[in-house]
């Protein structure tokens, strides 16, 4: 069996008296590509930005390596270092250039010297073919080309696992592709990805493993052919049916 | 004697209090730019201090700490810009001195007094800039593992300048306008001296046309400036797309631990 890089145990939330998420529980392995579905508001965004300890756990465990990191004591920045986020808004700093947007993290964060930070910046964003636009500012650039910037920028961190929020969601469909060419490569190359989309035929044909979410906590989870041709909870049949038929 | 004309009379006072004037409207100037950038300095600490987290989960000494810190600062802010600064001025540079004997020499009164008000406004600008800013800024930048202290010197605090640039602006203009209120702990600054000859020689129309002149050089001058800066701070519109020396110079050096082959949305890429 593969390593275990992350294991959620228990974990619930709730925004005052509004619970997001119930006794949620799943194992991460490496080279794991878990897509995470399920209908609006089902608390998909709350269990990835608990994961990236954006939002504080009300009750539970998040062990990376097997260590909490939900716990008060635990450097939140330095886990975070290693554990990358890519959101649906892009969130790229406005006030840097895309090569700056890209080496900042390992400048300020892992303190590598400028030159090497440069090297590994042009690395990854030749990967995601925006290297031609390094001179750019984020306003000036597409949504699919700001969303490959922000993935060369997560994955400039060289971290161990990478998270990504409805990463095409903000995205006209002709730049959809583009960006899901990129995911796909990296899956490919077994990068551990934890990934909340609504692009079914994405999670189907990439994932290792699916979790299905319905009002806070996990209804159903298993391989991608299980959840998608054979479902087994009511309710996970219902989503896919209703998605179907849209 | 007096010209009997008006432009003739206001040649009359510029031949004789011409370097006078200038000299009060350079008092003016250097006391608005030393105190609006003071001013800034305060702003900008005190409203990064109140924009610090409070979080569950943190030291108790450090909260409560934090807590009288942020109270004192509110009350300097709300006291600041609750009172009128001529008023002040007499206060600071009369009332400490009778009272509790502390003297200040005419100059740091001038600055202390103009920086001080200046900070409280610009406190609350300075606050609200931060404020303003995307928290999905503050979130990219967590998400690559950086502190708030790292978060706000890099990312939130250079756009967060650059957004009440135009209230820096604001301030530096109010500042040369208002520095006419220190004439009453006697700086001689330019409406001082206006007013000095105005009543010399009765020519109250024509020394004070002098006087809002210039007052509008100055500050016109200032705000064309600060437009400047702002353009500047902007950058450039376009952006040139990068050649391909400067990209294999680096991509083909740069050997990484994984194996990554092709390049990623090659197919998609046509622009
Ligand atoms: N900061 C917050 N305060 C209060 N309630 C919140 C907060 N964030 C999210 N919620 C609530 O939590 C629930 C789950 O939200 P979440 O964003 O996790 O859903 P989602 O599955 O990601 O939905 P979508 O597919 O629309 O992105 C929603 O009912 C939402 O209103
Ligand atoms: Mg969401």
């Amino acid at each position: 069996m593969r390593d275990v890089i992350l294991e959620v145990q228990h974990l619930s939330k709730s925004f005052g008296k509004n619970s997001v998420l119930r006794d949620i529980d799943f194992t991460v392995r490496l080279g794991d590509v878990t897509s995470i579905i399920g209908a609006s508001g089902s608390g998909k965004s709350t269990l990835l930005r608990c994961i990236n300890l954006l939002e504080e756990p009300t009750s539970g465990k998040i062990l990376f390596h097997g260590q909490n990191i939900a716990d008060h004591g635990s450097d939140a920045s330095s886990y975070r270092a290693k554990v990358g986020m890519v959101f649906q808004s892009f969130n790229l700093f406005n006030n840097m250039t895309v090569l700056q947007n890209c080496m900042i993290g390992i400048t300020k964060v892992l303190k590598h010297p400028k030159s090497e930070a440069k090297e590994r910046a042009m690395h990854y964003l030749e990967k995601v073919g925006m290297a031609p636009y390094i001179n750019a500012k984020p306003r000036q650039l597409s949504g699919g080309q700001k969303q490959r910037v922000a993935i060369a920028r997560a994955l400039a961190m060289e971290p161990e696992m990478l998270l990504f929020d409805e990463p095409t969601s903000a995205l006209d469909p002709q730049m959809v592709g583009e960006v899901l060419a990129v995911m796909r490569t990296l899956a490919q190359e077994g990068l551990t990805m934890i990934v909340v989309t609504h692009e079914m035929a994405f999670a189907k044909e990439v994932s290792t493993n699916v979790v299905f979410m319905s009002n806070g906590v996990i209804c159903e989870s298993g391989e991608p052919s299980a959840i998608f041709d054979t479902p087994s909870d009511p309710k996970t049949q219902e989503f896919l049916f209703r998605f179907r038929n849209n | 004697m007096l010209p009997s004309d008006f432009i003739g009379r206001i040649f009359f006072i510029l031949d004789i209090y011409g370097i006078s004037l200038l000299r009060g409207a350079g008092i003016t100037i250097v006391i608005a730019l030393i105190s609006t950038f003071l001013g800034c300095v305060i702003g900008l600490i005190v409203g990064i201090i109140q924009t610090i987290p409070t979080y569950a989960g943190q030291n108790p000494v450090k909260r409560f700490f934090l807590g009288v810190v942020k109270f004192i600062l509110n009350a300097y802010i709300e006291i600041f810009r609750g009172t009128p600064m001529m008023v002040q001025a007499m206060f600071i540079y009369y009332g400490l001195a009778k009272v509790f004997g502390i003297f200040m020499d005419m100059w740091s009164a001038a600055i202390f007094i103009v920086s001080i008000n200046t900070g409280a406004y610009m406190a609350e600008t300075v606050r609200g800039g931060i404020l303003s800013i995307d928290p999905g800024q503050t979130e990219g930048a967590k998400s690559i593992g950086m502190t708030h202290y790292q978060t706000m010197l890099y990312i939130i605090l250079p756009q967060a300048i650059r957004n009440i640039m135009p209230q820096i602006g604001n301030n530096l203009i109010i500042n040369i306008k208002d520095t006419c209120v220190l004439s009453v702990i006697s700086i001689v600054e330019l409406f001082y001296v206006a007013r000095g000859i105005a009543g010399t020689y009765y020519t109250y129309f024509e020394a004070f046309t002098i006087a809002m002149v210039i007052y509008f050089i100055l500050t016109f001058i200032c705000s064309r400036i600060l437009r400047w800066i702002e353009r500047k701070m902007d950058g450039p519109d376009n952006y040139d797309l990068a050649t391909s020396d400067t990209l294999m110079h680096t991509s083909g050096m740069y050997t990484h631990p994984k194996v990554y082959g092709k390049k990623l949305g090659e197919e998609e890429r046509r622009d």
